[in-house]
């Protein structure tokens, strides 16, 4: 950055030491902490005051770095994450009791959090669960649903009275069942885990995207020559002209149709034309105004119905009608059941793009050296980034090394390319190590939504409350490119039945492009558009049929020996009855809360009402009728220590802690001992992408499978017997079973390429079959269960509504940790109360964090988790996925309880105020 | 490239009379509206002079430096009269934000969504302006013109924010409608300053509603409409005749309709001055 020797070094005292700089004018305190001072531990999530992750004291007053000039604070304590945790007890017991209570999962948050909290608990000796929302309610988190940080900041609050500092939760051996910490969690609770933005060489150049301000534009540069020469001026310019390889990429074979660079003309508001590459000084100044383009704005079909209309102009070549794919699943005949049958409810339904609004922003770092290309940055599948760079680059796969950083949440966003082509590309042509930290505006205008739906749906139903047929007819906007659309359009109409047994069903989903922000995979693929709709209209139906809902919905669920819709016979692991009938108590009891409110209500003529709503969901886990294997590789070095290979990425969920829990059960090794490398794309096997809530399932029955194998390895070098418990000491391996001891001595073993005297390398490929053209078949070999009860209260007078208790059930089939899988169900929910609530992303409108509205600390009520565990014959140990589940079912449920409370069913979300109150003052004048 | 902290008000006159730089004091309004763009090359802050700290009584009023936190607002010593512009210093942003941001700063950003102005609005508040030329005063309606919009002079700083004397008994109450609970932008919000007598008649009532015009304004017919009634319980305050609500202009924004501010703006206005009438009652809103 500057050094600008003309002005005054602004002095401080930075965590307790006396430091001095050389901002610029008008620098902000978040940026010469990171950039000049190494202190990466403070956060830049928005730069707008809006998510809190920079919060800092300084003289011990908590405030946003990214919105304190830094010479304001020339003579002023300042005190960061880091600092404190190596000197403030406070802030000990704190990260201890973050750790506890798995109240950091991805970690982006946690510095603001606990210096907010510190700051909290020097003022406050026992604060109340108000005292700490207020206090932490200028801190945004997407991972974890608050609840968690809640309880955490209490019991550093009792630690801190009691002078404890020490963990409650003691690891033991940490096999599976076990609430461990996170293994990776020390780093994030000290600041020390480093993120996209926290580990760029010194040197880098600095990369930055010109974007098209508008929804569709022709454009034309200027003197590009001139404006790169220009001094001061940039190192690089680069354009479409610049790429090697192929100008193209996608996550889906067959659907790679997003450029790098738009070429001639774009396709959605902040589609990249051109970036600038430069000293970091130069860069701290770039407007994207002084680039010479010229835009020509064109008529954009920005919605569907504008996309779908006659004679609409086509996006791409290829894509006649602007229709990206289809997918369907038939059984039976809904038509004519539907025409005969006793009850029939209908209705149509639509969302919004939803953005998935995790703290950190798309940042990296590529350097290009000796030929090969190394990329780090957050990313949710490696392997999947180095085939789409290798291609882009025009060199080889092997020439291509993804090491993915810390991701500070991902949620399915991170799965598609976003920052790595640009600054891999930079380096490629300047030589020098490249950076780039995308802005929140960015970051929202460019990178992957939720698609928008618009869902059809009727509903028949016996008088005894049976489903005769479900016809479910959806259009999803997946935006200017693929992305994961046809995900989208295949796995919809597998789940839209719910977990319900239909014997006449039909489901159709169409992917339509249009010139909106790429949608593409976020929590569940569609999943939840379509579970909105389906799971209100099945509250309406047993309403009109006159059964209770929660009733109805067990009348009609799957069971082990059920066929789905798409004919897989489902022999065992089926648990969404045990679900549902596991939150009848809860159920019966907000029903009858509720009522009594509302009597009590009514008679003083209060606006204010209460509901109960109830809503289920399934979701299959892996890919949809496509291979998808992990690999996990594990060894054991000449000295004893066993190595795990880990490749898949932990993006917050736990991966890392879950796989290595399900690999030391596997082998007899207590976790403790395990030490675990990866993500790197050098040094580890694919493991697959993070998504579709496959790494428990996918990632840790390939851990479980070498932890077996490379046991039976050191079972066979001593023919001891498959109860033989191991011990690993330093060069040797102990084992004892009922009679025998052995000792293997390691030392005097030959090492192999990897440096192991044993390994083990095994795969696991969920056993799926491709659906035919009714969309028959095997699409998934695990499903997983959820059902959500939630308490909300309306304000009939002013539309808002305010969730005040959810119960929700999670069929886990085996928790292999429950306190991160509590932490999944946490922050599904609040993901999912978001959807219901105020999440709605409207291009050009809401692209930062004060427009788009995320739920704050004050917005998630408590969560009871109650898990049930149906044992899945092929994951590991009988473990299920749960990354997407825990979302499906919150956002219906929030209806049917505002439906209960006041009598209206939003056939649309988010239920904003404004909508719900017009929807009641609809209803009061029909 | 400059930045400039003067440490009087004195050594900010040139600067301000060159019209060369950017004012920042708590810099919670002035980083967000960079959006993408580099801080302008000069800067004139104006955290570190002294005029513009601290409450202090005056005249038998109150003058609240422009420098002033939404912080040192809650912390202050303040009759009842300033208990709404106390929850509307909690509800502005977060504790981050309270801490930095300042009162002239949310009012010269004048955004019609300011949380600050609808409780100085019924505290009559006026707004004190310094440049080389001299101080003058201006009633904080004639300050804020538009939206961002100021009649601010371009070497003119705001110094302060002056509330006159008001009654001892004045009671007040203040709520900002929002989709979330913290970090929110208003959707409406009305602040309300109530005075009445032993028979809990009315004696002076001031209601102000924000986020619902171009600038947040008085309700002056409503108040009009409402001295002199009788309140005792929350019964005896009549529906708000919407005529008296057509001061109001909303738009339609991602946050809510025009029509359902129109609609919750006098339900809210209900609620608040029932709050202000009875704190204890549990009006909900």
């Amino acid at each position: 950055m500057h050094s600008c020797l003309e002005m005054q070094p602004v002095k401080f005292t930075l965590n307790g030491d006396d430091v001095q700089a050389h901002p610029v004018p008008g620098e902000r305190l978040s940026d010469t902490l990171r950039e000049r001072l190494a202190t990466r531990d403070v956060k830049v999530g928005c730069n707008a005051g809006d998510c809190g992750a920079c919060t800092v004291l300084v003289d011990g007053i908590p405030v946003c770095a990214c919105l304190t000039p830094t010479r304001q604070v020339a003579g002023s304590m300042v005190d960061s994450l880091s600092g404190l945790v190596a000197r403030d007890t406070a802030a000990q017991s704190l990260a201890t009791a973050f750790l506890d209570q798995g109240a950091a999962q991805c970690g982006i948050c946690t510095p603001g959090m606990i210096v907010s909290a510190v700051a909290l608990l020097r003022d406050v000796e026992s604060p109340s669960e108000s005292d700490i929302e207020d206090a932490l309610g200028g801190v945004l988190c997407r991972c974890t649903g608050y609840r968690k940080i809640i309880d955490a900041v209490i019991q550093a609050s009792r630690t801190s009275v009691s002078g404890e500092t020490a963990s409650r939760r003691g690891n033991g051996r940490g096999w599976i069942g076990t609430s461990v910490r996170r293994v990776d969690g020390l780093e994030k609770v000290e600041g020390r885990d480093r993120f996209g933005d926290d580990i760029a060489h010194p040197e880098s150049l600095v990369l930055k995207l010109v974007r098209s301000p508008f929804p569709r534009a022709r454009f034309t540069f200027g003197d590009l020559d001139a404006y790169r020469d220009s001094r001061p001026g940039p190192v690089a310019v680069l354009t479409a002209a610049d790429i090697p390889g192929v100008n193209r990429f996608g996550v889906i074979p067959g659907f790679e149709d997003q450029p790098v660079f738009a070429e001639a003309e774009t396709r959605f508001r902040g589609e990249a034309v051109a970036a600038v590459v430069g000293e970091p000084d130069f860069m701290s100044g770039f407007k994207a105004e002084d680039f010479p383009v010229a835009w020509h704005e064109l008529a954009a079909a920005e919605e569907m119905s504008a996309a779908l209309a006659e004679g609409a102009y086509q996006l791409h070549e290829d894509r006649s009608g602007n229709i990206l794919c289809t997918g369907r699943v038939v059984c039976g005949d809904a038509g004519s059941a539907l025409a005969g049958c006793d009850h029939l409810a209908e209705a149509t339904f639509g969302t919004a793009f939803v953005e998935h609004a995790y703290i950190e922003p798309e940042a990296g770092y590529a350097v290009w050296s000796e030929g090969r290309m190394t990329v780090h940055a957050c990313t949710q599948a490696p392997v999947l980034d180095r085939e789409c760079l290798a291609r882009i680059l025009g060199i080889g796969c092997d020439d291509v090394r993804i090491v993915p950083t810390a991701v500070g949440g991902g949620f399915g966003s991170k799965l598609d390319l976003s920052v790595q082509p640009f600054i891999a590309l930079a380096s490629m042509k300047t030589g020098r190590p490249v950076r780039i930290a995308y802005s929140r505006i960015e970051s929202m205008q460019s990178t992957t939504k939720r698609h928008p739906s618009e869902i059809r749906v009727r509903m028949g139903a016996r008088p005894d409350g049976k489903i005769t047929g479900l016809e479910v007819i959806g259009r999803f906007n997946t935006g200017a490119y693929a992305s994961w659309g046809p995900t989208v359009a295949n796995r919809v109409p597998v789940h839209a039945s719910g977990p319900y047994r239909i014997d006449d069903y039909r489901c159709e989903a169409v992917a339509v492009l249009t010139n909106g922000p790429p949608a593409g995979a976020f929590r569940g693929f569609g999943v939840p558009q379509a579970a909105a709709a389906v799971e209100t209209l099945v509250d309406k139906l047993a309403e009109q049929v006159g059964i209770d809902p929660l009733r109805f919905r067990i009348i009609n669920c799957l069971e082990n020996g059920s066929h789905t819709v798409t004919g897989q016979h489902l022999d065992s692991g089926v648990g969404i009855r045990q679900c549902l009938e596991a939150l009848q108590p809860a159920w019966s009891r907000r029903l009858r809360e509720s009522a009594e409110f509302n009597a009590a209500a009514h008679s003083r003529d209060d606006p204010l009402r209460r509901g109960a709503g109830i809503a289920a969901g399934w979701y299959g886990c892996g890919n949809t009728s496509l291979p998808n294997p992990s690999t996990i590789r594990a060894g054991v070095l000449p000295g004893g220590d066993v190595v795990l290979h880990q490749g898949a990425v932990d993006i917050g969920q736990g991966a890392n802690t879950v796989i290595a829990q399900l690999f030391a059960t596997a082998l007899g090794l207590p976790l403790g001992k395990l030490s675990i490398l990866g993500a790197d794309t050098d040094i580890t096997p694919d493991a697959g992408k993070t998504s579709a809530s496959r790494q428990t399932y996918v990632s840790g029955n390939a851990a479980r499978l070498a932890g077996s194998a490379l046991k039976a390895r050191i079972l066979k070098l001593c023919n001891a017997s498959d109860d033989a418990i191991l011990d690993f000491r330093a060069g040797e391996i102990h084992l004892s079973g009922p009679g025998s001891e052995h000792v293997i001595d390691l030392s005097r073993m030959p090492v192999d390429r990897h440096g192991y005297v044993l390994s083990a390398e095994e795969t696991y490929d969920p056993p799926v079959t491709p659906l035919d053209d009714h969309g028959q078949g095997i699409p998934y070999a695990q499903f997983g269960y959820a059902a959500h009860v939630v308490l909300v209260e309306v304000d009939t007078s002013l539309g808002c509504v305010r969730p005040l208790h959810v119960t929700a059930a999670h069929d886990v089939g085996k928790a292999v940790n429950p306190l991160l899988a509590e932490g999944q169900v946490h922050g599904g929910v609040a993901q999912g109360l978001g959807m219901a609530l105020m999440e709605e992303y409207i291009p050009g409108k809401t692209e930062n964090l004060h427009d788009y509205l995320i739920p704050s600390i004050g917005d998630v009520p408590p969560i009871e988790t109650i898990f049930v565990e149906e044992p899945d014959p092929h994951g590991p140990y009988g473990a299920k996925g749960l990354g997407e589940h825990v979302l499906i079912p919150t956002a219906p449920a929030v209806l049917n309880a505002i439906a209960n409370a006041c009598g209206i069913r939003l056939e649309a979300l988010p239920a904003s105020p404004s909508r719900v109150l017009d929807a009641i003052r609809s209803r009061e004048h029909a | 490239m400059d930045y400039a902290i003067p440490k009087s008000l004195d050594d900010a006159f040139p600067i301000l009379g060159a019209g060369t730089h950017a004012i920042v004091a708590g810099g919670t309004d002035f980083f967000p509206s960079l959006g993408d763009n580099p801080p302008p090359e000069n800067i004139l802050d104006v955290s570190g002079i002294p005029e513009l700290q601290g409450i202090t009584r005056l005249d038998g009023g109150w003058r609240i430096g422009g420098g002033v936190t939404w912080t040192d607002i809650i912390r202050a010593p303040l009759p009842p009269a300033f208990d709404a512009l106390k929850a509307a210093a909690r509800e502005v942003g977060s504790v981050q934000i309270q801490n930095a941001g300042t009162v002239a700063g949310n009012i010269c950003n004048a955004s019609p969504a300011a949380d600050g102005i609808p409780p100085l609005l019924v505290l009559d508040a006026s707004v004190e302006l310094a440049s080389r030329r001299g101080m003058r005063k201006l009633p904080l309606e004639s300050f804020v013109t538009g939206v961002r919009q100021v009649a601010l002079e371009l070497d003119e700083i705001v110094t302060a924010v002056h509330v006159p004397a008001i009654a001892a008994e004045t009671r007040s109450a203040f709520q900002k409608l929002g989709s979330r609970k913290y970090l929110v932008i208003s959707i409406a919000m009305v602040a309300v300053a109530i005075n009445t007598d032993e028979d809990h008649r009315i004696a002076d009532i001031r209601v102000a509603i924000g986020a619902c015009s171009p600038v947040a304004c008085r309700m002056t017919s409503l108040e009009d409409s409402l001295v002199g009634l009788r309140v005792k319980t929350g019964d005896d305050l009549p529906p708000l005749e919407p005529a008296h609500f057509s001061c109001l202009s909303p738009i339609s924004d991602m946050r809510g309709s025009a029509g359902y501010r129109g609609v919750t703006a006098s339900r809210l206005a209900r609620n608040v001055i029932l709050r202000a009438l009875c704190p204890e009652t549990s009006i909900h809103a």
